[in-house]
């Protein structure tokens, strides 16, 4: 049972998602502690209590002067309006200025019954229960006020939707270049230019946006410009491929080379394009192109459903990609040209078209990270993507595609990216460096290939 | 045939009661082998009987699960090549064991050499090899790379290997196999003057006319069981297929009736480079034409023209009465060409792949609709393949290499019947294939030929090429030599004499 279980398609093909799985019950293990929660929906539940358990009195709410902190408070605000609550204010600070802010409020005179805060705010001097009590003789106003704020439960701060949806949002670009890359591996090559091509991509995008529509580019603009910068590397792609088909290049060399002519031409068009912007009065910059365009920052910022839009574009190219690879003649063709390119011939596959189109692939889903890469940092970044070939190869090959060519899964390289973004997460957690991370990567990298190896002797 | 000189005593090796079984799946029971000194024994079997099996275990690649070996009356530690090499035995298999890019001195002394770091004592490298050579009666540049020798003498460069290290049992697994029929006459030399010192020779082939030629004694497995071993000049030709086969082939060679129609392929002038010259033949509507010659005549460079796997310097090419201009393979197959390639494994299958996408690789367009390939589809047809050819597999979607060479070739023909083509090349289409596969495939021919397809079939083996074709080209050096339209009385001794000019 045991034996057939272990010698089954599914485990062959995804065992690595057990690794994954392994991993992330390892983290949540590892993370397991007291939750302080400061999310709007704990704002919200926050807001339900105090409209129900607290007097007549109006609402203080007290918070830290952060992004995070103010969308809390925002909550609260709502929740307690929507139940007819009065708020009287919210305060945002340090402990100094809100002392300040308490005794104001309790010199106006009007009736305030409780102060909403998080835990940490619970914390700060003015609101540790000394302090109140004193408070409370002193000013009639806050005689019944109590500071409330959401529970604390216990529960892994790696297993919390913000920290996962985080985790895969991070690597979204690199998943989705790994698309690409999985396809160009199948068929024995490699391709190391996706990282280049992923600030041509990012570099055309932006000056294009800037030419053509400036700040107030409709969404048209914006996508013809995104398909610019896509079709600039599926051109790239295309050399790639007609190297390696038609001039027998070994495709190492070919796409070492695109990965070099590629950043300077990014490079060289961002600083053209910034001593333009000066009329020649300077020599330009390196620096990246900002986008004026607002709108643009959807597809990277942006959130539909509760999702991040990059993870959503991620997912719909992954199930399109693997229907290629596993439901069409063309995905056949790649396993066939991996596992042997004569054989292939003689049985009437387009060797040279399977190829040129794999690159081609690639080179795309390189300038889809490239748009999603300028929409996340609002600027075309002529120094984005350097060594994420490294970071995508290593997804491939983690995720059980063989150097070789002719094996390996779509899905499996997606479940690889994800086991090195949550093996990152996890050592970004424990505090480990960056630098002492890559010694983990690269044995994680041969590891990987040494698990594959024996499962084929096997 | 040769002068007994068997000797009696204790035998050369002696194998008892050996058992095999490989994860649940019993390869060998109970078999009992002995071989004499200087004797040539011939190891018969259909494909799957056991035979490598029993010889990968003389030679210590496998640990049998029960029994014993004996060699020179001494027991031989089982499981351990590196024993068997010291007790005498080498295996020549059918893949060399040589490094291409080394002469012929440094591959017969790689791992021998007695110091790393030491210069190599070339001088007595070579005349010990030299030595070797003489005693084989063969001269071989010693100096020459390996790559740029024929394969027969990069077979003699294996049997000199086996001589350096003192072998007194050499393995040949179908040594023949790659070797025009001249080189098969110098290797009979080589292994009677091998026999004449007193080493023993197991060779394992399905060619039956070189086995009554070169053997003393035919040992026939099957299925994992010893059945027979008797001296060669008691077995008559179809006795001995009867104990290989268990049933009673009527003949070798089934009988068609079929009447031969119009041309289907017309072939004018085709040339490329050395290798083609000027070839021209038709080959009509039912019929089976077989192209010969020795190997490197330029037989399979003739079916790659047609196949559009090389590129046709001039000629024409009509298929079906129409003028053809074929520049790949994909276009010759959509024109109707399929092509069973001689060599399975690099150019037949994509071997790590299931052999249900090998089978719907040049189908996929017929498999596929709207939404991609239609599994189910394809599942019945190959089911249906599979029925019709009797296939053996566990299950369609089990690697390609996991197959026997009998069945990899049926699987590679069932791609092509699926596809339904007019013309189909065979090269080769029984290369290492036993005798009740090769009846299958002979019979799968025949039945194509009943439906008006046109077949080109190149073979090496004349007894083949005689019993199965209705017309004989044969090539040499690139161009035809000449036609054989009367089969029934033609002989190989005819073939030969246009072959070699």
């Amino acid at each position: 049972m045991i034996k057939k279980l272990l010698n089954s398609d599914f485990i062959a093909h995804y065992g690595s998602v057990f690794v994954l799985l392994l991993l992330c019950s390892y983290y949540s293990y590892a993370t397991y502690g007291e939750q302080h929660p400061i999310s709007p929906s704990a704002g919200k539940v926050l807001g339900k209590r105090i409209a129900a358990e607290v007097g007549d009195g109006s609402v203080l709410i007290v918070i830290r002067n952060t992004a995070g902190d103010r969308t809390f408070a925002k909550a609260i605000e709502t929740e307690l309006k929507a139940r007819s609550v009065s708020v009287f204010g919210t305060v945002a600070g340090s402990p100094a200025e809100i002392r300040k802010a308490i005794e104001q409020a309790g010199e106006s005179g009007q009736k305030i019954s409780a102060i909403a805060t998080h835990q940490p705010g619970s914390l700060f001097g003015p609101l540790r229960e000394g302090n109140i009590n004193k408070l409370r003789e002193k000013h009639s106003a806050l005689s019944e006020v109590q500071v409330v704020f959401p529970k604390s439960y216990f529960w892994p701060s790696f297993l919390t939707r913000e920290n996962i949806v985080n985790v895969v949002n991070q690597n979204a670009d690199i998943a989705i270049i790994a698309i690409g890359m999985t396809m160009v591996i199948i068929t024995a090559g490699i391709d190391l230019s996706v990282g280049s091509l992923l600030a041509i991509s990012a570099v055309m995008t932006a000056i294009s946006l800037e030419s053509f529509g400036g700040a107030d580019a409709s969404v048209v603009t914006m996508i013809a410009c995104g398909v610019l910068g896509i079709l600039a590397c599926a051109v790239c792609g295309l050399f790639n491929g007609v190297m390696v088909t038609f001039f027998r290049v070994p495709a190492f060399i070919v796409t070492l080379a695109t990965l070099m002519i590629a950043r300077g031409l990014a490079l060289i068009m961002a600083v053209r394009y910034q001593a333009s912007l000066s009329g020649g009065a300077t020599e330009g910059t390196p620096e990246a192109i900002s986008i004026q365009a607002d709108a643009f920052n959807w597809l990277g910022n942006g959130v539909t459903l509760g999702i991040p839009n990059p993870i959503i574009l991620m997912i719909v190219l992954y199930l399109s990609a693997h229907y290629l690879m596993s439901q069409t003649a063309f995905g056949r063709y790649v396993y066939a040209v991996g596992g042997n390119s004569e054989a292939a011939r003689l049985s009437g596959v387009p060797v040279m078209g399977v190829l040129i189109a794999v690159y081609v692939i690639c080179g795309t889903m390189a300038g889809i990270g490239g748009v999603v890469d300028a929409s996340r940092f609002e600027g075309g970044r002529p120094n984005a993507g350097e060594l994420y070939e490294l970071q995508v190869i290593a997804a491939v090959v983690v995720g059980g595609t063989s150097l070789a060519g002719g094996e390996g899964k779509i899905f499996g390289t997606l479940i690889g990216a994800m086991i090195i973004a949550v093996i990152q997460n996890g050592l970004n957690m424990a505090g480990v460096k960056s630098y002492e991370q890559k010694v983990v990567f690269g044995g994680l990298i041969l590891a990987a290939v040494i698990l594959d190896q024996l499962k084929k002797r096997r | 045939m040769t002068a007994n000189v068997l000797q009696k005593g204790v035998p050369l090796v002696e194998m008892r009661r050996i058992s095999k079984s490989f994860s649940s799946v019993q390869v060998l029971s109970g078999v009992d082998f002995t071989l004499s000194r200087g004797e040539v024994l011939a190891l018969l079997g259909e494909n799957g009987a056991g035979k490598s099996t029993l010889m990968k275990i003389l030679c210590g690649i496998h640990r049998p699960s029960s029994g014993e070996v004996f060699i020179d009356g001494e027991s031989l530690t089982l499981g351990n090549t590196q024993a068997a090499q010291r007790a005498g035995v080498s295996v020549i298999h059918q893949e060399f064991n040589l490094i291409p890019t080394l002469t012929v001195r440094e591959n017969l002394f790689l791992g021998q050499e007695e110091f790393v770091l030491k210069r190599l004592p070339v001088k007595q490298e070579k005349e010990k090899a030299n030595a070797i050579f003489q005693r084989l009666g063969v001269s071989l540049n010693m100096e020459s790379r390996v790559s740029s020798l024929t394969v027969a003498e990069q077979q003699l460069v294996e049997i000199g290997k086996a001589l350096l290290l003192d072998s007194k049992v050499i393995v040949m697994d179908e040594p023949t196999a790659a070797l025009s029929p001249q080189e098969v006459k110098g290797l009979f030399e080589v292994i009677r003057e091998l026999q004449g010192q007193g080493i023993s020779v197991i060779y394992i082939s399905h060619r039956l006319d070189e086995i009554f030629e070169i053997s003393d004694r035919i040992t026939v497995l099957r299925d994992g069981t010893h059945v027979a071993t008797k001296p060669t000049r008691e077995l008559s030709r179809d006795q001995l297929i009867e104990l290989m086969v268990g049933r009673t082939l009527e003949q070798e060679f089934p009988k068609r009736n079929v009447v031969i129609g119009e041309n289907r392929l017309v072939a004018n002038n085709l040339s490329r480079g050395r290798k083609v010259q000027d070839v021209s033949f038709l080959v009509k509507r039912g019929e089976i034409v077989a192209l010969t010659g020795l190997i490197g005549a330029g037989r399979t460079e003739v079916a790659r023209l047609l196949f559009g796997a090389d590129h046709l310097e001039s000629g024409k090419i009509t298929l079906n009465g129409k003028s053809m201009r074929i520049n790949s393979p994909r276009q010759a197959i959509a024109a109707g060409i399929g092509f069973l390639t001689e060599d399975r494994k690099t150019q037949g299958l994509v071997v790590n792949q299931s052999v249900l996408h090998n089978f719907g690789l040049p189908n996929l367009r017929k498999f596929s609709g709207a939404y991609g390939i239609n599994h189910r589809q394809e599942r019945n047809a190959f089911a249906s393949f599979q029925k019709s050819m009797r296939i053996k597999l566990a299950n369609p979607n089990q690697p390609a290499k996991t197959l026997s060479g009998g069945n990899q070739q049926k699987v590679v023909l069932a791609k092509w019947l699926e596809r339904n083509s007019d013309v189909v090349i065979f090269d080769e289409p029984t290369r290492g294939i036993d005798v009740g596969a090769r009846y299958d495939i002979y019979q799968l021919m025949n039945k194509l030929a009943a439906d008006g397809k046109a077949i080109l079939m190149i073979s090496s083996e004349l007894p083949e090429v005689l019993g199965m074709a209705d017309r004989i080209l044969v090539m040499h050096e690139g161009r035809l030599t000449g036609e054989i339209t009367d089969v029934k009385n033609a002989t190989q001794e005819q073939i030969m004499a246009l072959a070699v000019q």
